[in-house]
């Protein structure tokens, strides 16, 4: 089943890539990305198949990575919309120098 | 210095001429001690030269106080150069010195004799080593070139002496003598080099030289720009000289004289290619030697110092032209069409010369003209194969010429000071003030006639000797010679000879006349000075008036130097022979191989020609000149017709300023400074870059939106291109 | 547990969750309302977790569900509801035609290429009928599921291991930092 498993993570990820490309929603973004790191995350898995149990190893440091992105980043949006009560990206330009 | 030895072989190797280095040296650190000199006080420029001003009264007025603090004593001028002391003993003490080694090598080259056929090449290191192009800096001791030596240290010496007393007042006199010392260097350089390109720095030195020397006064506008006219008219000559070394090179793959004198023979006899060579040389030739269509800056080049006027425009300098052509004799015979045009040339710039030279006022553009007209002479010797006759020339004239020239120095002075004393404020150069100053400076009026005979051409002064050696040659040459046999712009060259014959002979009735002309209104007749100034004329002191006489000596006799066959029984030919190995071959090859013969009847016939109409010149100017009717400058009425026209030069300066000057502005200023420079170079590509720098700036500062979903794109659109990059490899 | 493999029963719960997900992927994109959108997204994550067991990963699939579906997601519908985000709004969430068409031709390109690189550079296939000797046992009598994993990352990346901590630890204090109400004292 690697090869399905594979394809299926493709697929998840380019879901996520047009997710991230099409929405405005600061939220929704981040999920996305998470779409993005369980479908990376279920390529581990199945290659661990192949290769040993250190691809589930890694699965378990991108859960905590993601973990810790989301508390920063959700933060970082309830603070953006403290400031501008909206979390619609096209209407966040702080990054502009 | 590194001296490698690679003609060891050579007997001159073992002699002082293994120090011929020294020779160039020395003028060189005098510039450099001198030059260090100038600047232990503060420059201080500013005309106290006597004839510095002349024709701009105004500018007297503007340092009339120092005058009046000069006039206390004539010993102690208060704008003295503090230095002025060592550098009069440096100045002229390395000429000297130079000129004493110069004779030593001369000696030891008469010693070697036989030998000095295959000239003595000195390498003194290596300056341009790339791949084929190899050139030493490497001097080239021979017969030519020691003559040129002699000359240039020997009557450079007399007249950095006479420097001193003429010079010796002027604030910039430490700059003047460095600039005169540099010029040596420059000048024995151009003659010493062993190969083309090493000429050529000497020849673009002197010309350095000769502009810094021409503005040396250059506080007055009209100074700088006889300094700046010389400069530019030289490069169009410049230009020539370059091409013709490129062609050289492209076609002998040397430029070292022996090397270009043994490939010379391998060009085709008269054909396309050493013609051109030989042209574009000549050309180079005009600019430095002041012959048609370029002689315009010689005249101009009379605002600098006298001295000035003397070693660099009539003695040395302007010959280097006619030196060159010698040095490429080889070169020059192999193309009858090019030896025929420099011919030309010369003789029509000796008779053109001539006659502005009849109608000048200024004692200083007289004798300009007369050398202007005389390198003519020269060019017309070298340019029919006569090479030691145009040498010979070279020689005579730098001996009667540097004589006129100091001599004119020495009226100017006396001039000066009669004025200066008087605060009149009158032109010291202007021949109708002049007149009867043979009374007060017997000397120089003695002296000068001397050089008068010489130049008109007298027998036995040393003028007559070379004018008439080189007509003989033009005479001789209209048959049996290679030049007669060619054809020049469709006419026989020997018809073209005698025609430079007969152009010849005009130019040198004009020179006897303008000469004596000059003479008689400078020192013949009543004086026009001014009575209160009268009795300030008085001679120059001995330190110019003694090369003064010895250059005296040298127009009397310096004509037994090449006495011809037909007179000069065992002492004959001495020049000739001692050039033999030079330039004999060149020489040769036009004479069709055999020596240049004319019959004893014909000869004689020549020189009474030449002799008749040298006395006959003169006497003319002297029975129908009236130095009694001339009334001072400011007196006299404009001149109408042809005298108006000959004043003002036939217009040539006006003509070339609208054909040449204006056009070339007017491009300069329209289409290279608004339309190149301020369009193009700045427009386009100075501000242009400026606008591209911005525009690509915005364009990328349009992609830094702030926005998350641009860099999102971005990074996508980057992992795209990476990723496909990998899957197609 | 017995060992015995059902190829068709297995292949058929496989692509029953892999369609699952992948659907369920499809929708969470595009839903314009924040919650459904993360509901769909939890159910793709529930589908996975599905898989992991399926791929003998079950202490993975179990912190899907625990870590993932549970903590994670929560904290974001917490923070939508939080924002008051829960109904779609006026403004626009999902971008015009264009950029849709753009997105999805990019992505379409990403699937080729991820699809070739695999294809070329990930070698070897396991055959179904040996599964069960593979290299992660399924289930030892000693260590159970949790073994596998606990032995590498306790031993080879137990650096890697403690940095993780500390960067968690990081951003639970920057998290706090971030979220705070700013007070007087820091108000500019």
């Amino acid at each position: 089943m690697l090869a399905e498993s594979l394809a299926l993570s493709a697929v998840l990820f380019t879901i996520g890539v047009v997710g991230v490309l099409t929405r405005r929603n600061a939220i929704i973004l981040f999920m996305c990305v998470e779409l993005m790191l369980n479908a990376v995350n279920l390529s581990f898995v199945a290659l661990s198949k192949l290769y040993g149990a250190t691809g589930q190893v890694f699965v378990i440091f991108v859960m905590t990575v993601a973990a810790a992105e989301a508390a920063v980043g959700l933060a970082i949006i309830i603070a953006i919309f403290r400031h501008r009560q909206t979390v619609h990206l096209d209407d966040i330009n702080l990054l502009k120098g | 210095m590194h001296t490698d030895l690679s003609a060891s072989g050579h007997p001159l190797g073992d002699t002082v001429a293994a120090f011929a280095w020294l020779i160039l040296l020395l003028p060189l650190l005098g510039f450099v001690a001198n030059g260090l000199l100038s600047l232990t006080a503060a420059a201080q420029p500013g005309p106290a030269d006597p004839s510095a001003g002349h024709g701009h009264g105004d500018a007297h007025h503007g340092d009339a106080h120092a005058h009046d603090a000069h006039d206390t004593g004539h010993d102690h001028h208060p704008a003295r150069h503090p230095a002025a002391k060592w550098v009069s003993l440096i100045g002229p003490g390395v000429l000297a010195a130079a000129f004493g080694l110069a004779l030593a090598t001369f000696l030891a080259m008469r010693g070697a004799g036989d030998a000095m056929h295959a000239p003595f090449v000195l390498t003194l290191f290596d300056w341009i080593p790339t791949g084929a192009l190899q050139i030493p800096v490497a001097l080239q001791l021979d017969p030519l070139s020691m003559v040129m030596v002699l000359i240039i240290t020997g009557i450079g010496t007399l007249i950095h002496l006479f420097s001193v007393g003429y010079m010796q007042d002027d604030p910039g006199y430490p700059r003047y003598f460095a600039y005169l010392n540099l010029f040596v260097f420059f000048m024995l350089l151009l003659v010493l080099g062993a190969s083309y390109p090493l000429m050529f720095i000497g020849w673009e030195g002197v010309g350095l030289c000769s502009y810094l020397l021409i503005g040396f006064w250059f506080t007055e506008e009209a100074n700088a720009n006889a300094g700046k006219k010389a400069f530019i008219v030289n490069r169009i000559g410049d230009f020539g000289f370059l091409v013709a070394m490129f062609l050289l090179f492209a076609n002998l793959g040397t430029l070292s004289y022996t090397g270009v004198a043994a490939g010379a023979a391998g060009f085709e006899m008269g054909g396309a290619l050493v013609t051109t060579i030989c042209l574009f040389l000549f050309l180079g030739a005009t600019g430095k030697s002041a012959q048609m269509p370029l002689y315009v800056w010689l005249p101009d080049a009379m605002a600098g110092p006298t001295p000035v006027s003397a070693l660099i425009h009539a003695a040395t300098m302007v010959t280097a032209g006619v030196y060159m052509i010698a040095r490429s004799a080889t070169l020059f015979s192999m193309a009858p069409a090019a030896q025929l045009t420099v011919a030309v040339v010369g003789a029509l710039t000796a008779v053109f010369a001539a006659t502005i030279g009849l109608k000048q006022w200024d004692i200083k553009k007289v004798l300009a003209y007369s050398t202007v007209s005389q390198l003519g002479y020269m060019f017309v010797g070298v340019g029919v194969g006569a090479y030691t006759a145009g040498v010979f020339h070279l020689m005579t004239h730098a001996f009667f010429k540097a004589l006129l020239f100091l001599g004119s120095g020495s009226v100017i002075y006396a001039m000066h000071q009669a004025y200066h004393a008087t605060h009149a404020h009158a032109d010291a150069q202007d021949m109708r003030n002049m007149g009867g100053l043979r009374r007060f400076m017997p000397i120089t009026s003695t002296l000068m006639w001397i050089a008068t005979l010489a130049i008109g051409g007298i027998p036995p002064f040393s003028g007559f000797f070379s004018k008439d050696e080189i007509l003989a040659a033009v005479f001789a040459r209209t048959h049996h010679s290679t030049l007669a046999e060619a054809t020049w712009l469709g006419l026989p060259g020997s018809v073209v000879l005698y025609a430079v014959y007969a152009l010849g002979l005009a130019a040198a009735l004009m020179t006897a006349v303008y000469m004596t002309r000059m003479m008689l209104y400078t020192f013949h007749g009543p004086n026009r000075t001014g009575t209160a100034e009268q009795g300030h004329l008085r001679e120059a002191p001995w330190i110019m008036t003694g090369p003064l006489v010895v250059l005296g000596v040298l127009s009397a006799v310096g004509g037994f130097l090449n006495l011809p066959a037909l007179v000069g029984g065992g002492m004959s030919e001495i020049l000739h022979h001692w050039l033999e190995p030079v330039v004999g071959e060149g020489t040769l090859r036009v004479t069709l191989g055999e020596a240049a013969h004319l019959s004893h009847a014909t000869e004689y016939a020549l020189i009474g020609t030449a002799v008749a109409i040298a006395v006959g010149g003169i006497a003319l100017a002297w029975t129908r000149l009236k130095p009694a009717e001339l009334v001072p400058a400011a007196e006299s009425p404009a001149e109408q017709g042809i005298e108006r026209t000959l004043l003002n030069k036939w217009y040539v300066d006006e003509a070339y300023d609208r054909t040449v000057v204006q056009p070339t502005l007017g491009v300069s200023r329209t289409v290279l400074w608004k339309g190149l420079d301020a369009g193009i170079i700045d427009g386009l590509f100075v501000n242009g870059a400026g606008f591209l720098a911005r525009g690509l700036g915005w364009l990328g500062s349009q992609l830094q939106t702030g926005r998350i979903g641009t860099y999102a794109w971005v990074l996508v659109l980057g992992a795209v291109s990476v990723l496909a990059g990998f899957s197609f490899r | 547990m017995d060992n015995t493999f059902h190829p068709l029963f297995y292949g058929f719960h496989f692509y029953l969750f892999g369609l699952i997900a992948i659907a369920s992927a499809i929708l969470f994109v595009t839903r314009k309302s924040p919650v459904a959108a993360a509901l769909w997204l939890i159910n793709v994550m529930f589908c996975l977790a599905v898989l992991y067991v399926m791929l003998d990963a079950q202490f993975i699939g179990a912190i899907q569900v625990l870590v993932y579906a549970g903590a994670i997601m929560v904290v974001f519908l917490f923070v939508v509801m939080l924002l008051n985000l829960g109904q779609p709004d006026d403004l626009a969430d999902i971008r015009g035609t264009g950029p849709r068409l753009a997105a999805g031709a990019v992505g379409l390109a990403i699937l080729a290429e991820v699809m070739v690189l695999a294809r070329s550079r990930i070698q070897g296939e396991y055959a179904p009928a040996a599964a069960v000797e593979l290299l992660v046992p399924a289930a030892d009598a000693v260590g159970g599921v949790i073994a596998p994993v606990a032995g590498p990352l306790f031993r080879e990346h137990l650096l890697a291991f403690e940095l993780t901590s500390i960067l968690l630890l990081a951003a639970i204090v920057g998290a706090v930092v971030i979220g705070k109400k700013q007070g007087p004292a820091d108000a500019r």
